[in-house]
């Protein structure tokens, strides 16, 4: 048995516009997120070229989650964001030591 | 002739020539562009400055010699956004939401457009009254609030109206603004003279700075002309000659003096950028932002810091002079 053992947890990203970014991390935490990690991000989809530093840049928020909370989460951005927002959600598996800490 | 005199100044100021120039670095592909952090840095610092020049002035201001203007001021922000909507219905067919969302801009006050404004009077000698940054302070708001009920009478929304109106009062043009304004008042003159110089000896090169950053972003909304088509375009230089002619004609009710009202009617016909997106986005997510962007800055914006600016003068002198 090693000393550290790795559990499978639901790895969320979020890369959105960051206007929204606020309101989303809230709502992680409500959800049931332990904590996250926030990165500037740039690029292109279909809402176009995302890279104005007039809008400010875009946001890339990432969290390890339970599989329940990674479900939550997915839905409220599906409900809140998807029709109006540029917003992209994506969920892998991701294996991790310390597996307590984060659900 | 006085007045093709009065543009020159205006169009061959190193303000407006980096203004030009970063229009042309734009369209030039060039690689130029002012880090994200100076760019915020520079909005701070020139927001903080207006907003405690305005507070200093402000506190040896009568309240009688003020109080004039300052109704004007948020009676033209309430009626502006009421006449945006309307031209954007009826003339030129847009949906609700939308035109709700490009009223609140046109509604709403551009710091930038009346520094430059303030700067051109000043460099033509005909200084403004002191206390013009408070009336930004009153005209920032109330425009995108109706705008913003305009839409909301209407069925339900996507957006968060108390989501929308924290984003507006707490957003950095009015915390700089009115919390500049409030810190001139409480120290007067003799208590803003140590920090003065940092704050007016740097101004004219920090806004030169700054409308080069402002050149690139409004050329590369140029770039969406095509998408908004020749209604607003024309709407984005005709509704603020409208506001602008308004604005002049209320103010000789007032004590404003004729550069005050020409750069009021500055103020009024700008389009705001700042405050006002950052709140459509999230009360009105379903309207497009390539409208209201392009309309205010790169349509309005570069119509009023060339030539408005120095036909408001004209109209005001011609009108009140």
């Amino acid at each position: 048995m090693s000393k550290h053992s790795i559990v499978t947890l639901k790895l969320v990203t979020i890369v959105t516009e960051r206007i929204l970014e606020d309101r989303l991390l809230r709502k992680l935490m409500e959800l049931g997120a332990k904590g996250y990690t926030l990165t500037q991000a740039a690029g292109k989809g279909s809402r176009g070229v995302r890279a104005s530093e007039w809008e400010g840049p875009d946001t890339k928020i990432e969290t390890l989650v339970s599989t329940e909370v990674a479900q939550k989460i997915v839905d409220h951005v599906a409900d809140a964001f998807f029709e109006h927002y540029a917003v992209i959600v994506y969920v892998q598996d991701a294996a991790v030591v310390r597996g307590e800490k984060y659900v | 002739m006085e007045n093709i005199d009065t543009l020159a100044t205006n169009l061959l100021s190193p303000v407006i020539l980096a203004f030009v120039l970063g229009v042309i670095a734009s369209v030039v592909r060039s690689d130029l562009k002012l880090p994200s952090a100076l760019y915020n840095g520079l909005s701070i610092y020139l927001l903080l400055a207006i907003g405690l020049k305005g507070g200093v002035e402000l506190s040896r201001t009568p309240v009688s010699v003020f109080i004039g203007p300052a109704l004007l001021t948020l009676f033209l922000g309430l009626v502006t956004p009421v006449i945006a909507y309307n031209i954007l219905r009826r003339l030129g067919r847009m949906d609700r939401v939308n035109s709700a969302a490009i009223a609140a801009h046109y509604g709403s006050v551009s710091a930038v457009t009346f520094i430059v404004a303030i700067t051109f009077g000043t460099m033509t000698g005909n200084a403004p009254e002191g206390f013009m940054p408070a009336l930004v302070a009153i005209l920032e708001v109330p425009a995108i609030v109706v705008a913003l009920m305009i839409a909301f009478m209407r069925d339900g929304r996507a957006g968060s109206w108390q989501d929308a109106l924290h984003e507006v009062l707490a957003g950095r043009s009015v915390i700089l603004l009115v919390g500049g304004l409030v810190i001139g008042l409480l120290v007067g003159p003799e208590g803003f003279a140590p920090v003065e110089p940092f704050f007016k000896s740097g101004f004219q090169g920090a806004l030169t700075l700054f409308l080069l950053e402002m050149g690139i972003v409004a050329a590369s909304r140029l770039r969406d002309l095509k998408q908004v088509g020749f209604f607003l375009v024309a709407f984005g230089i005709l509704v603020p000659i409208m506001h602008g002619a308004l604005t002049i004609w209320l103010a000789q009710f007032t004590s404003l003096s004729v550069s005050g009202a020409a750069v009021l009617a500055a103020m009024v016909s700008s389009a705001s950028y700042i405050a006002a997106p950052a709140a459509v986005r999230i009360a009105l997510p379903e309207a497009n932002p390539t409208f209201y962007l392009t309309g205010a800055l790169g349509i309005t914006f570069p119509f009023n810091v060339t030539l408005g600016i120095p036909l408001y003068y004209a109209m005001a002198h011609w009108m009140l002079g």
